[in-house]
């Protein structure tokens, strides 16, 4: 399974000298499951891109997993090429709230005042389908989602292929509602997707001193983090939406931080990069 | 690829770290009426430890303290706070005493709340309660 990076920030867009090596793009994965058409983790502004280049290859089938509706993981989606298109066969999956479906929910972003062409305008054909409590198949791939503590509905995602698995938990507090050392796997939001996977790519907006003023935002710490992979047995921890304000050289420490208190070898640790890709 | 792990519905979950962070006692149930959590102020209501009560199906919790109205009747459990709750999916609320494990009649006051994910999805109920002085004649 091979997985590129398309925007790995948290919050806003945020181009600029101090964000050039990990990028300013919000979150944006594309995934290659092996037989499978294409998997965009997120709707950020990093899918404009894939988008462009999705259309150069004639993609007409993808598929969309959006993890939960805040505006840094949907903002993308009005410049993704593919829509316009009424060639293109969307499938989105996200989540639904407990008063509103899917595309409700998404169609809230696609009007005025905040965009200026409704969802029912959209050429491309869209499918929509609640991913609250999952799991199903995509061509050769399984995948999985479960209910993930952060603020509103929001989902984090499992993909399975060829007995090699990613987890993606961006936007994800588990700290707060467990404790991640002692209380059993039931209880921890997040560890029934992330448990052995290959790759974790998982949330990691602040540092324990940023946390103290940022409880219940949503967001994970260096030390969380740390406590969240030991705990769930992963192999590799990608670490993800990076807060606006932090630069380059804030997220090499950060980096550092992880691993000390993980305590595995250098290389199971990386920083989300912009471009970068990944096999799994 | 191994089995999966489970993970309690979400709803449950914040349920269960609501409770823990409260000095109100809170006894939560899952779907099945299942004692998934009771937090420290109900251990010490109910004098008796969560890991002692934690697995309780209905038919136990309902009838292992004793619940009595104020005639000193057995209340059962479709008319207390909680069994109501499970049954109807509504809110309910109720006066009985129970008896503690550490033989102690209590008189307490229950509000028990249905828990939905979404519309249809019911997930467990939750009941916070709490100790009334002792008083003859109410129910």
């Amino acid at each position: 399974m091979k997985a590129k990076i398309w925007g790995s920030r948290g919050s806003i867009a945020s181009p600029g000298q101090d964000t050039e090596r990990y990028g300013g793009n919000t979150s944006c994965i594309e995934l290659r499951p092996p037989g499978c058409d294409v998997v965009i983790l997120d709707a950020g502004t990093g899918i404009r891109e894939l988008g462009v280049r999705l259309v150069r290859e004639g993609a007409e089938r993808m598929f969309l997993l959006l993890t939960h509706l805040h505006v840094d993981h949907l903002e993308g989606l009005g410049m993704f090429e593919p829509i316009w298109r009424s060639q293109t066969e969307l499938h989105i999956w996200g989540p639904a709230s407990p008063v509103a479906s899917l595309e409700q929910r998404i169609a809230t972003y696609f009007s005025p005042p905040l965009f200026p062409v409704h969802l029912s305008e959209v050429p491309a054909t869209i499918e929509y389908h609640d991913a609250s409590e999952s799991e199903w198949q995509i061509d050769g791939a399984r995948l999985f989602s479960n209910a993930i503590i952060h603020p509103g509905p929001t989902v984090g995602y499992r993909i399975e292929s060829r007995g090699r698995s990613l987890a993606y938990l961006t936007d994800h507090e588990p700290a707060l509602g467990a404790d991640l050392d002692r209380d059993p796997s039931e209880w921890i939001s997040g560890f029934a997707i992330a448990h052995g996977a290959d790759l974790l790519i998982h949330d990691c907006q602040f540092t324990p001193n940023e946390y103290e003023h940022r409880v219940g935002w949503g967001h994970s710490t260096t030390e969380a983090v740390a406590r969240f992979a030991d705990r769930t047995e992963v192999d590799r921890l990608l670490l993800f939406h990076h807060d606006p304000m932090h630069s380059d050289e804030q997220l090499d420490q950060m980096r550092e931080d992880v691993v000390t208190r993980w305590g595995v070898d250098d290389d199971r640790c990386i920083v989300a990069t912009e471009g970068a890709k990944i096999v799994v | 690829m191994a089995e999966r792990p489970h993970q309690r519905n979400l709803v449950l979950i914040l349920a269960r770290a609501f409770a823990a962070q409260l000095a109100t006692a809170v006894f939560l149930v899952d779907a099945e009426g299942t004692v998934i959590y009771y937090n420290e102020a109900a251990e010490q209501l109910l004098a008796r430890k969560f890991i002692e009560g934690a697995g309780m199906p209905a038919e136990e919790w309902s009838t292992v303290f004793r619940p009595r109205d104020a005639e000193g009747r057995t209340v059962p459990l479709q008319s207390l706070a909680l069994g109501t709750t499970m049954l109807k999916r509504e809110p309910a609320h109720d006066i009985v005493t129970i008896l503690g494990a550490d033989g102690v009649d209590r008189r307490i006051e229950v509000a028990a709340f249905p828990l939905f994910a979404h519309t249809e999805d019911f997930v467990g109920a939750i009941a916070l309660f709490w100790q009334l002085p002792d008083r003859e004649g109410e129910r």
